[in-house]
């Protein structure tokens, strides 16, 4: 017989046989999925942040078709817009989120808490907060070694090399969160953007006492209490010797800023203060 | 051929500048902050308030916790207060504060300079006394001394090793206690051999200190059962395990104690320690801390009181030199680099180390090399470059597949490590973050 | 007093780095380079000097302009691939050559990975192969030993040992071959060869020297030597007339200068100890496949690329843990 007929047949019933088994294990071993999972996953921006609290949008999409429910899920990267297209996709309401955006709560720039000691060694904040307070004296202030600026995947922060401290770009943040999460001192915090990204907030979050912190910074909350005085709406709590007001109760008065004697309350974008009548009517405007 | 460990180790400068200088006992000063935990474990809770009157050696703060300890007041005096104050963490942390006033000891506690060598007390008394005096590791790990000396059930303690290696390099602490307290030390050997129920000892020295090797044969002459073990110089064999190996040749499985091989390591210093509370009541409230450093004028080894800021000490040897870069709480190759000279001596500090800024400064970063010296060096067997680049990538799966808890930051990696990469760090990290893990997995 | 110092510990650190490894690897090497220089003149020289100024020239192109990261050139390490490439080649080839040699050995062969430590491949070897595949004919003219030495062009070439035994049928006709060196000329280095790889004297005096400075471990050459020996060893027993004797394997050719300097390269090697002897056995045992059975009558180079590729493999051979085995005694 000819090779090349030989070769033909061979190969032929070659292929045939494991067309077979593929068929077989086709059959066998179909994974049966909701189509919505890959709709939902179409949908996701396919950052694989994590931000959702899950291992990536694939697992998010899953967990939201698994459980027929919205509640307690939500895509910062996408926002509002891509809740609503997913609870489409799924039948269901979607909440509307105030959209978010990260802080620094610390604002011990070199010149705010000068160097006490060098720190040597392995560029990690997680590390070096176990090695001693940090060159600025204070326990839970920033050590400056970038550990959110390295996890950040949407090129949102930089670290600022006058201050020593992480500079967050606004444009830029989706809020996953994964900055809040590397930070082994929970400096920065997911915020309300607030409106015209106004934001008011403490930035410091040291819990010693006021005495000693103010030693170690010179823009350190030293737990006095005049900010909770001054705050008409309830928002601004003291707790472990530091101030914290709350975003959701906070109407961006700014009657608390100027109360506070160590300048630890830091104000973003707000037009420059006049004088102190026009201020007042500012506020009603907003 | 000398007894040593077998698994790779490095053999660091000696640099025992302050050998042979008599222990030197230094009055305690003014003030004295004495830290609440100064343990491995919980820390303590303190007993005194504001205003109190105490006197040398009342118990000042109770360890509750199963793995904690007492702690006495090193003077008398009045409680100024209890306030954070730096210690050798970096951090500020509960202290009591005493302001001294003269030198009025507790009733009932021997400080004659007689040896007293009949051992009265049965083994459960022992145990208590020990921890009622607040004993630790004084090696540097500050393990409570009582918890060790409880054999759980089960296993049997066949040997106790004593740990005078001293084999960080600068350290002469434990070298000049042999030198001078060597019989008082052969009867707290003798304490905790009863409180173990061993009747076997041996004391591991290292050969680089042959003055102390004879000098505790010779107290050892008279007793049977006890052994002085000379040992090949390689650092690290004061590590708990590696000493085991060199002793008795046995390998305390991962993540095991050592009672699983039959071993109870302590160290020399806490021998003495064990024999003065035993015989003479006496609490731990000072210890021997060497002062040392190339620049440093005067090395010494002191006796000093726990709480005395590191500052005083180093005024003693001379003062703080011109050039001075970084102050260790401990030797050059594990010791804790402090942020200042106010941190007090604790139960832990055994040395403090000044180096100069060129000494201190690290030596410049290259890529890794893939050389594999780190992995020879390394005592536990462990892979250090594969640790170092998990910690670096934030990996913690492959840190824990790797073994990364097993580590004992013995530091020989970075060490010889010749692109000077900070393999240390980054593995304590990884140990750090791994522990983490393990423990939110657990609950 | 300036400002304290926080760093964690181990605070002090041996003397040596990466430069002072690269050095000794290069004080190691110089034996070889004089006798290359004596036996085949300016013409080694020649080699040599290009090799190594195209090697750093290449090396700071790349870290300055496409890197753009520190000057690495300080760490010498392109100076032991340069003379490493040199080692390589016969000494009359053409400048152009080897210019391009250099090039595939730093821009592909290791900076495209990320620089010194990243490279999975030995980068002169890289080099090396590259050459010999794309220009066979001048790669493979070799000067005749002492009589060309004083030629820089022109030169008089010569097989080397190794070419006379693929040539030859059995061992008898290559041994009365008038161009076949006796087993002291090649011991001392007079055959025909690349320029660094004749004199086995002088490559075991410069290995001896990275053993006795802790520069490389015993594991690499010895299992190298060990494995091109008891291969070649095998098959000389069961058939003496048809393959040669082990000791002439180990003379000729670029088996010493393999076994001492390129298989030992640290980066492109493994990490465990039971990885390194697995390494070196296998490319020595792969080198004597080559010579017998291969097309080319030197085999060291694609040995060790061979098994270089192997190294992520090896490297899972964990090393032996302590507490692993309980051995109570």
């Amino acid at each position: 017989m000819d090779p090349i007929i030989i070769a033909i047949i061979v190969l032929g019933v070659t292929a045939l046989i494991f067309a077979a088994i593929i068929f077989g294990v086709e059959k066998q071993f179909k994974v049966i999925e909701d189509p919505r999972i890959d709709e939902v996953s179409e949908a996701l921006p396919g950052a694989n942040c994590g931000g959702c609290g899950f291992a990536g949008c694939r697992a998010y999409a899953e967990a939201i078709v698994k459980n027929e429910s919205l509640e307690g899920m939500f895509c910062p990267v996408g926002g509002n817009d891509l809740n609503a297209d997913i609870a489409a996709i799924m039948g269901l309401e979607a909440e509307e989120k105030a959209p978010q955006v990260a802080v620094v709560r610390c604002n011990g720039s070199l010149k705010n808490s000068p160097q006490k000691f060098n720190y040597e060694g392995a560029q990690s904040c997680a590390f070096a907060s176990n090695l001693s307070a940090g060159p600025g004296g204070c326990p839970n202030g920033c050590l400056g070694l970038g550990d959110c600026v390295e996890s950040c995947d949407f090129d949102a922060m930089y670290m600022d090399k006058e201050t020593g401290l992480p500079v967050i770009i606004e444009e830029n943040c989706v809020a996953c969160g994964a900055c809040v999460k590397s930070c082994p001192r929970s400096i920065i915090e997911l915020r309300n953007q607030g409106k015209k990204s106004r934001r008011i907030y403490v930035s410091c979050v040291n819990t010693e006492k006021g005495a000693v912190a103010k030693k170690n910074c010179e823009v350190a909350c030293i737990g006095c209490g005049k900010c909770v005085k001054a705050c008409t709406f309830d928002a601004i709590v003291l707790e472990n010797k530091v101030a914290y007001i709350d975003f959701e109760k906070c109407r961006l008065c700014r009657k608390c800023q100027p109360e506070c004697p160590t300048g630890a309350i830091t104000e973003l974008n707000f037009p420059p203060r006049k004088v102190k009548a026009e201020v007042t009517e500012e506020n009603k405007e907003v | 051929m000398l007894k040593t460990f077998k698994l790779g180790g490095v053999h660091p400068p000696e640099n025992k500048l302050s050998a042979h200088k008599a222990i030197e006992a230094i009055e305690a000063p003014e003030k004295i902050f004495v830290p609440l935990g100064q343990n491995l474990g919980a820390p303590s809770v303190a007993t005194v308030k504001r205003g109190d009157k105490v006197k040398t050696g009342q118990l000042i703060a109770k360890g509750e916790a199963f793995i904690s300890a007492m702690i006495h007041s090193p003077v008398s005096g009045t409680v100024d207060k209890i306030d954070t104050h730096i210690d050798a963490s970096g951090y500020r942390r509960d202290t009591i504060i005493i302001t001294r006033e003269g030198d009025e000891w507790e009733e009932g506690i021997d400080l004659s300079a007689d040896l007293r060598k009949e051992i009265t007390l049965s083994p459960q008394e022992i145990v208590e006394k020990v921890k009622a005096s607040g004993i630790v590791g004084l090696g540097g790990a500050t393990f409570p001394t009582h918890v060790k000396l409880m054999v759980p059930d089960g296993k049997k303690a066949e040997y106790l090793i004593i740990n005078a290696v001293e084999c960080e390099p600068y350290l002469t602490a434990d070298h000049q206690l042999m030198l001078e307290k060597a019989d008082e030390i052969v009867v707290g050997v003798q304490i905790l051999m009863k409180a173990i129920g061993v009747d076997k000892a041996i004391i591991g020295i290292e050969n680089n200190k042959p003055d102390a090797i004879e000098h505790m044969n010779k107290s050892v002459a008279n007793f049977a059962g006890i052994t002085v073990q000379a040992l090949k110089v390689m650092y690290p064999q004061g590590a708990e395990k590696q000493l085991i190996k060199a002793c008795v040749n046995r390998e305390v499985p991962s993540g095991k104690l050592p009672i699983e091989v039959g071993c109870v390591v302590q160290n020399v210093g806490t021998a003495f320690a064990v024999y003065e509370a035993v015989q003479k009541n006496k609490p731990l409230i000072e210890r021997v801390v060497t002062v040392t450093g190339k620049n440093v004028s005067i090395p010494s080894n002191f006796m000093a009181r726990i709480g005395t800021p590191v500052s005083l000490l180093i005024e003693k040897a001379g003062g703080i030199p011109e050039d001075n870069g970084k102050i260790i709480n401990g030797g050059p190759m594990m010791g804790k680099a402090i942020n200042s000279t106010d941190v007090p001596v604790t139960k832990g500090t055994s040395g403090i180390l000044l180096m100069s800024e060129k000494e201190a400064k690290r030596v410049r970063e290259y890529n890794c090399v893939r050389c594999a010296r780190c992995t020879t060096v390394c005592p536990m067997g462990l892979e250090p470059f594969l640790l170092g680049l998990a910690g670096e990538s934030l990996d913690w799966e492959i840190a824990e597949k790797e073994q990364v808890m097993d580590c004992i930051e013995c530091g020989s990696c970075q060490y010889t490590c010749p692109s000077g990469r900070p393999l240390l760090d980054n593995i304590r990290l990884g140990k750090f973050k791994v522990g983490q893990i393990m423990r939110s997995r657990k609950n | 007093m300036s400002l304290l110092t926080v760093s964690g510990s181990p605070h002090v650190h041996e003397k040596g780095n990466v430069s002072k490894i690269m050095l000794f690897v290069i004080i190691a090497m110089l034996p070889a380079f004089i006798a290359s220089a004596w036996m085949f003149g300016i013409g080694a020289v020649k080699v040599f000097a290009v090799s190594i100024i195209a090697c750093i020239l290449f090396e700071w192109l790349v870290q300055k302009f496409l890197i753009k990261g520190p000057n690495t050139v300080s760490d010498y390490s392109a100076i032991v691939t340069g003379m490493l490439l040199a080692f390589n080649v016969p000494s009359n080839l053409p400048v152009w050559i080897l210019i391009i040699g250099a090039f595939v050995s730093i821009v592909i062969g290791k900076m495209s990975f990320g620089g010194l430590g990243k490279n999975p491949f030995n980068p002169a070897l890289v080099g090396r192969v590259f050459m010999l595949i794309s220009f066979p004919v001048p790669m493979t003219s070799w000067p005749k030993p002492l009589e060309s030495a004083s030629q820089l062009t022109d030169v008089i070439t010569g097989p080397t040992p190794l070419g006379i035994l693929k040539e030859s049928s059995n061992v008898a006709e290559a041994m009365s071959n008038p161009a076949m060196p006796d087993y002291l000329q090649m011991f001392w280095g007079n055959m025909g060869g690349s320029a660094g790889e004749i004199s086995a004297i002088a490559l075991l005096a410069g290995g001896l020297f990275l053993l006795l400075t802790r520069v490389i471990s015993w594991h690499i050459p010895v299992s190298f030597l060990l494995g091109a020996t008891m291969f070649a060893g095998a098959l000389w027993l069961a058939d003496p007339t048809i393959y040669i004797d082990p000791l002439f394997h180990l003379i000729a050719g670029g088996m010493m200068l393999a076994a001492f300097f390129m298989a030992t390269d640290m980066v492109s090697s493994p990490m465990t100890p039971w990885g390194m002897l697995i390494f070196g056995f296998m490319g020595g045992v792969l080198t004597i496949i080559i010579r017998v059975f291969g097309a080319y009558p030197e085999g060291a180079s694609f040995a060790i690329l061979i098994m270089n590729a192997f190294v992520p493999l090896l490297n899972k051979i964990k090393p032996k843990r302590f507490g692993e085995e309980v051995k109570n005694g």
